[in-house]
């Protein structure tokens, strides 16, 4: 399953410590991680809410210690507020999350709704590292990258997947690694770490800093996958979606880091088509990033949007033919 | 005359705290047992946002400001990756009663080996003076331009009393005051042994001054200050 996947993945990429408040769905992360901890000596500690998890996952990793936490819809609302923490102190956060579908409770199945939240959701700027895995090979492999661009870069780091992919059942290949980034303490010595400030100055600096280290990040770290197909339109999707339009053979550019976004591939690539067709389950969120993107550029674009539904292959194949 | 504690950063002094504030006599206490103890080099403070955050670089030790309320959440995630430190999670009665409440009674009922300090001033200091868990029946804060209403608010908030009642019976509870420093330094010190040798919870509240807010002088204070250990009896529990 690939919450289990997942909870394999922390493990793989040297994760020590886990902190979570069940729900669907990914409360399978939460049980195979305490499974797994009991017999590799790591830690865990369901918490009172998402919020008290987030702000675990912070002192852990000022601890200099890998953590994580994983959760979804309404729990990566109440995971904001730590995660604003986490820009703040460039703190190197990694969570799992299931997407729901919204608003509020929802759904638990098909979702590309908490896009926006993930990457943009504190009162920051929205320097998050967000991966979108289309499959459960990738939720292992994507995983296992975001611990180690988390502590390698220094920003909160996720994997967003939908309820769909969290509890698919597949092979996966669960290889070894390869070569792991060191955790180390950030709040050692004599190290006074702020997030208040008396200036406008001061903060002005630390969002310039945040910023260059941004964009240096940026150039190393998007990612994505282009994949010429039998139509003469280029569909744009990730997760899931992306799959059902690989399986559907159309061309697809699939974003495999939804931020930062491969702003420059993504040009290079859809300059060799006339139009383009957005295809996500929400209202343009991942549309918004892509537009953005590709602004100035001469192409006909093609917004299918569905919030909190699931696309077929079949119904890709008809809506680009 | 007591030199300063030897864990003070020296270059950040004077402090940043209002004149008269009951803060600074916390930390020369807290700062006192943390050199008896020779803990320096292990120690590791939270501080949430509220006057106490003024302190963000007050020791040479590591400390971290965290987010109104959630100062426990944090510090209980950093002690469980680290428990060879010794953990101080700082908070005002806001940030330990309110917002932070839910946080701190599971931290309490978990018995996490940390040890919670939580600053009763009874208002929310930093905002300027309004109406807190604590604030005394008639108290006019900014909030409560009358007084504080028990009718309307409820009574004053009694938090050690609630821990006690959800922390497991060898988790340490304390309530001291500024004003009778030798005694909240015992229970600072036993706060922390508790911490280091019972691996166990540990709070003390510390009835503070806050002559901005109060709007009182020196005698003032510490007339109000007697007037909170009525309501907020200081000792062990
Ligand atoms: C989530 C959030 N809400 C509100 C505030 C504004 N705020 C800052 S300090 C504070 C109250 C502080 O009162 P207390 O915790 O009693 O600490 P004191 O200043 O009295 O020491 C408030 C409401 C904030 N920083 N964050
Ligand atoms: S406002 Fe009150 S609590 Fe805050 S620093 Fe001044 S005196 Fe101290
Ligand atoms: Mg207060």
């Amino acid at each position: 399953m690939g919450n289990e996947v997942a909870a394999q993945a922390a493990l793989a990429a040297g994760a020590e410590v886990m902190f979570g408040y069940p729900i669907t769905p990914t409360t399978e992360v939460l049980s195979t991680w305490i499974s797994l901890a009991t017999q590799h000596q790591k830690k865990y500690l369901q918490t009172e809410d998402e919020g008290a998890a987030g702000f675990g996952v912070v002192g852990a990793c000022l601890a200099g210690k890998k953590a994580f936490t994983s959760t979804a819809g309404p729990g990566n609302v109440l995971m904001q507020d730590p995660l604003s923490m986490a820009e703040a102190l460039r703190v190197p956060f990694v969570g799992l999350i299931g997407q729901r579908g919204g608003p509020s409770t929802g759904t638990v199945i098909y979702s590309q709704q908490e896009t926006t939240l993930t990457a943009f959701g504190g009162n920051g700027e929205g320097y998050r590292i967000v991966y979108s895995p289309s499959n459960l090979q990738e939720i292992y492999d994507l995983t296992i990258l975001a611990f180690n661009n988390a502590w390698l870069y220094r920003f909160p780091t996720f994997v967003l997947f939908d309820g769909y992919l969290g509890k698919m059942k597949g092979e996966v290949n669960l290889h070894n690694p390869g070569i792991l980034i060191n955790a180390k303490p950030i709040l050692e010595g004599n190290v006074n770490l702020r997030n208040c400030f008396n200036l406008e100055e001061e903060i002005y600096d630390l969002n310039v800093r945040h910023k260059k280290a941004w964009q240096e990040a940026s150039s190393q770290v998007s990612k994505f996958e282009h994949r010429p197909g039998q139509t003469k339109t280029l569909v744009f999707a990730h997760g899931i979606v992306a799959a059902a339009a690989k399986a559907a053979g159309v061309s697809l550019f699939r974003s495999i880091t939804l931020w930062p976004f491969p702003v420059q591939d993504a040009r290079i690539v859809a300059k060799k088509y006339e139009k383009i067709a957005i295809i996500e389950s929400s209202y343009g969120q991942f549309g918004r990033i892509v537009k953005e993107a590709l602004f100035g550029l001469e192409l006909e674009v093609q917004e299918i949007y569905k919030p909190a539904l699931g696309f077929t292959p079949e119904e890709i194949k008809e809506i680009v033919k | 005359m007591v030199p300063f504690p030897k864990c003070y950063k020296q270059s950040s002094k004077p402090s940043k705290f209002c004149p008269g504030c009951g803060y600074g006599l916390m930390f020369k206490m807290l700062g006192q047992v943390i050199d008896e103890l020779g803990i320096q080099e292990k120690t590791v403070l939270g501080l949430d946002i509220g006057c106490s955050l003024l302190a963000w670089d007050y020791f040479d030790f590591p400390t971290t400001h965290t987010h109104h309320g959630r100062t426990t959440a944090t510090m209980v995630g950093f002690k469980l990756a680290d428990p060879s430190k010794v953990v101080l999670a700082l908070m005002g009665d806001g940030g330990g009663y309110a917002i932070g409440l839910q946080n701190l009674l599971h931290a309490a009922i978990r018995n996490n080996p940390l040890t919670a300090l939580v600053l009763n001033n009874t208002c929310y200091a930093m905002t300027g003076g309004q109406l807190a868990p604590t604030t005394l029946e008639g108290e006019i804060t900014s909030t409560t331009p009358k007084g504080r209403d028990l009718t309307i608010t409820g009574q004053p908030f009694l938090g050690p009393e609630l821990i006690r009642s959800v922390a497991p019976l060898n988790a340490y509870v304390a309530r001291g005051s500024v004003s009778q420093p030798a005694i909240l330094k015992k229970y600072l010190r036993t706060a922390l042994e508790k911490q280091i040798n019972d691996k166990v919870f540990s709070l003390v509240e510390i009835l503070s001054l806050c002559p901005v807010n109060w709007k009182t002088d020196a005698k003032g204070s510490f007339d109000f200050n007697l007037k909170m250990q009525k309501i907020f009896p200081c000792k062990e529990l």
